[in-house]
């Protein structure tokens, strides 16, 4: 903290304007800063849908009655089947699903409808290709519920059903996936940012030989850092800004809390990413080195921060390592912004967390960067 | 490119350099080691101010380890060095602000103008607003740079890059100034005007300490050292060095063959047991001969040849030559 005090403003300023610069001539990464947010939110935000609709099903329908016909009915009815053809034989039940041409097998007996009329329990097959988990899960419990919907209808021969449960999905009623990836988007896209940007801006100057000749001048290392980190703060956060722009007006999500409180814990967490570009920077020597540790980090904050799979569902190590990730208070913090309209009562929490963390990442760093240089 | 200096618009430069130091840089056994290389070996001189003194050597023989550690940026691992009577090590901040570097690769911000890297420089260096003006301007004219104070600095040519490295290096009003290889790649045009503009500086009070591997350079130079292998052979002016008797053992002399066709002189040279060394030095052969042996009767009839013969004092080259060779017989 002493050395804090010794900090001359004007060469902190004198720092920073000359890395604005920097900033404003490399066109091609002020470009890509701006540019890759759109491709990877268009990518996101239209082509890829979470919710498992139409189901490839292919039926072997041995019973060929009413009862079977009004079965298949209501998996067509679903949505979430959709019935692409019909075989007759097991093995080219068995066929269509390895090949791929179905995910989803329905094989109805020839006994179906008889067992029925005589009270007892007939049998449906539903083969599930397991190759993909969320589709399995998917028709695995939508086929239960309609076999259990079809027993109650039996048994209850029109008589009104005893509990029925209508679940409510809040926040994102229409379960439209822009509005749950996007959030999340928007905090990872600008952490890959703010480490890149801080990592590059710093081994650059190594391999260029210029921090070399900064170090022969009286410049302290604090002021190297809170100089380069100034603009680089800066850009991420109109990254930042931007994608949120974009959300909001191209990808039609609503926004229900206040985007400043959001902003206001952005921040810390920016500044977190920005000391962890800088770490990197003290241990590689070429921007090459420089961009692969960086990549290196944002995978496993993609994984584990929530922001694909929800952390509460990690074995318990995992999800102690999650806490770790400044990316899943941030995640946290977006989707209550945005989604929930949460606010300080509720995301205060993750703003103390993310300073302690931004103090701690930037004082590291700094460490390291002053120890090299001497 | 234009290689006019412009000499004209050249000004004086006002460098008042603190007057109460005489020895600018005072080094004492100084070592550096990386693990168990030791890359600068027990090194001590002294630099007074004003003087240009030059570090001769070869590729890795330490002399940017060496200059590295003055300014603080590598400890000594044994020894010390003052430098304008602060500790190179402990008390390197303080010396910062008093030297300026130019190292051996140009290490401007290449995508800033020369204006804007001048103005990087000027703000770390703490210059306040009103004299950080009137130096720029004073060392863009000094230097010559008006025409190019809008172009990218990558964009300016070798020379013009080294020019704009002094600018900046300068711009504080430094002591002491170390040049690491300063002209190395540079057209001979541009290297002959920044050296002059070294000798107005040296005039004006800046001592520089100037690494270089040309002959001709070591030659300008008010004193000069010789590094090899991480040691110094030899401190001195280039005439203390060149009456070392090692250079001209005792019982010969020197003397040089000016012939058109050298190359052939000097293998016959070579093969007379009379002929201790000879080398091609432009149009002419150098050779260290026997005193007892006229030049004539060395096997070449120098008549009808056409071969002129003069006694020649020996060159730095010789010195060094001579240096290189009793190190390498001390160390069998």
């Amino acid at each position: 903290m002493k050395d804090l005090a010794h900090l001359d403003l004007g060469r902190i300023k004198s720092m920073a304007r000359k890395e604005l610069l920097h900033i404003l001539r490399d066109r091609t990464t002020l470009f890509f800063a701006l540019f890759i947010p759109i491709i990877q939110l268009t990518i996101l935000g239209f082509a890829i849908d979470t919710n498992v609709r139409h189901v490839r099903t292919m039926v072997y329908d041995q019973a060929r009655t009413q009862e079977s016909r009004v079965l298949l009915q209501r998996f067509q009815n679903s949505e979430d089947f959709k019935i692409v053809g019909e075989v007759f034989t097991d093995d080219t039940l068995a066929e269509a699903l390895v090949s791929g041409q179905a995910r989803v097998g329905i094989k109805i007996p020839a006994n179906y409808s008889r067992q029925i009329a005589a009270g007892q329990t007939a049998q449906v097959l539903i083969l599930v290709d397991g190759s993909e988990s969320s589709v399995a899960a998917e028709a695995v419990n939508v086929g239960n519920a309609i076999a259990l919907q079809e027993s109650l209808a039996h048994l209850l021969q029109g008589q009104p059903v005893p509990v029925d449960s209508r679940p409510r999905v809040l926040f994102n009623p229409d379960t439209r996936s822009p509005n749950f990836f996007i959030p999340g988007l928007m905090v990872v896209l600008s952490q890959a940012m703010a480490i890149m940007l801080s990592s590059i801006s710093i081994v650059r100057e190594k391999e260029r030989g210029t921090l070399e000749q900064l170090f022969m001048t009286p410049v302290r290392a604090g002021e190297v850092i809170l100089g380069k980190m100034v603009p680089y703060l800066g850009l991420t956060v109109i990254e930042f800004l931007w994608i949120l722009l974009l959300m909001r007006f191209l990808f039609l999500v609503p926004i229900h809390g206040n985007v400043l409180t959001l902003l206001a814990i952005a921040i810390p967490f920016l500044l977190t990413m920005l000391g962890l570009g800088l770490w990197i920077s003290t241990r590689v020597q070429t921007r090459d080195a420089a961009v692969q540790m960086a990549m290196g980090t944002v995978i496993p904050s993609i994984f584990l921060s929530g922001y694909m799979f929800p952390t509460d569902s990690m074995p318990a190590p995992f999800w102690i390592i999650s806490q770790l990730i400044p990316t899943t208070w941030m995640v946290d913090a977006s989707r209550g912004v945005i989604l929930r309209g949460a606010g300080w009562a509720e995301l205060g929490q993750n703003a103390v967390i993310l300073w302690i963390m931004a103090v701690l990442a930037l004082t590291v760093s700094a460490k390291r960067f002053r120890k090299q240089l001497t | 490119m234009d290689l006019e200096w412009g000499y004209a618009e050249r000004m004086s430069v006002d460098l008042v350099p603190s007057p109460a130091i005489s020895t600018v840089l005072d080094v004492c056994e100084a070592t550096v080691q990386f693990g168990r290389f030791t890359a600068v070996d027990h090194v001590s001189f002294a630099v007074e101010r004003g003087e240009i003194f030059g570090l001769l050597g070869p590729n890795g023989s330490g002399k940017t380890t060496l200059i590295r550690a003055l300014c603080g940026l590598l400890p000594f691992t044994e020894g010390s060095a003052q430098v304008l009577v602060h500790d190179a090590g402990r008390e390197a901040e303080s010396t910062r602000a008093r030297i300026g570097y130019i190292s051996q690769k140009f290490s401007l911000y290449e995508d800033l103008t020369a204006q804007e890297n001048m103005d990087f420089y000027a703000g770390i260096y703490g210059l306040p607003q009103v004299e950080a003006l009137a130096r720029k301007a004073e060392l863009t004219a000094l230097v010559g740079l008006g025409p190019y104070l809008n172009r990218w600095a990558g964009r300016l040519s070798s020379g013009w890059k080294q020019r704009l490295a002094l600018a900046c290096a300068l711009l504080h009003r430094p002591d002491l100034v170390f040049l690491d290889e300063p002209t190395a790649g540079i057209d001979p045009v541009a290297r002959r005007d920044l050296w002059d503009l070294l000798f107005q500086l040296a005039a004006e009070g800046v001592t520089l300490f100037v690494t270089t591997h040309y002959m001709d350079e070591a030659e300008r130079c008010a004193r000069v050292g010789y590094l090899l292998n991480s040691r110094l052979l030899a401190v001195g002016t280039p005439d203390e060095l060149k009456q070392w008797p090692g250079v001209t053992p005792p019982g010969t002399r020197r003397f040089e063959f000016i012939a058109s066709r050298v190359a052939s002189v000097l293998e016959r040279l070579r093969l007379h047991p009379a002929v201790h060394q000879a080398t091609i030095f432009g149009l002419a052969v150098r050779a260290l001969i026997d005193q007892d042996v006229p030049p004539s009767e060395l096997g070449i009839d120098l008549q009808r040849e056409g071969i002129q013969v003069f006694a020649a004092e020996p060159s730095l080259e010789d010195v060094f030559v001579a240096l290189s060779r009793a190190s390498g017989e001390r160390k069998e």
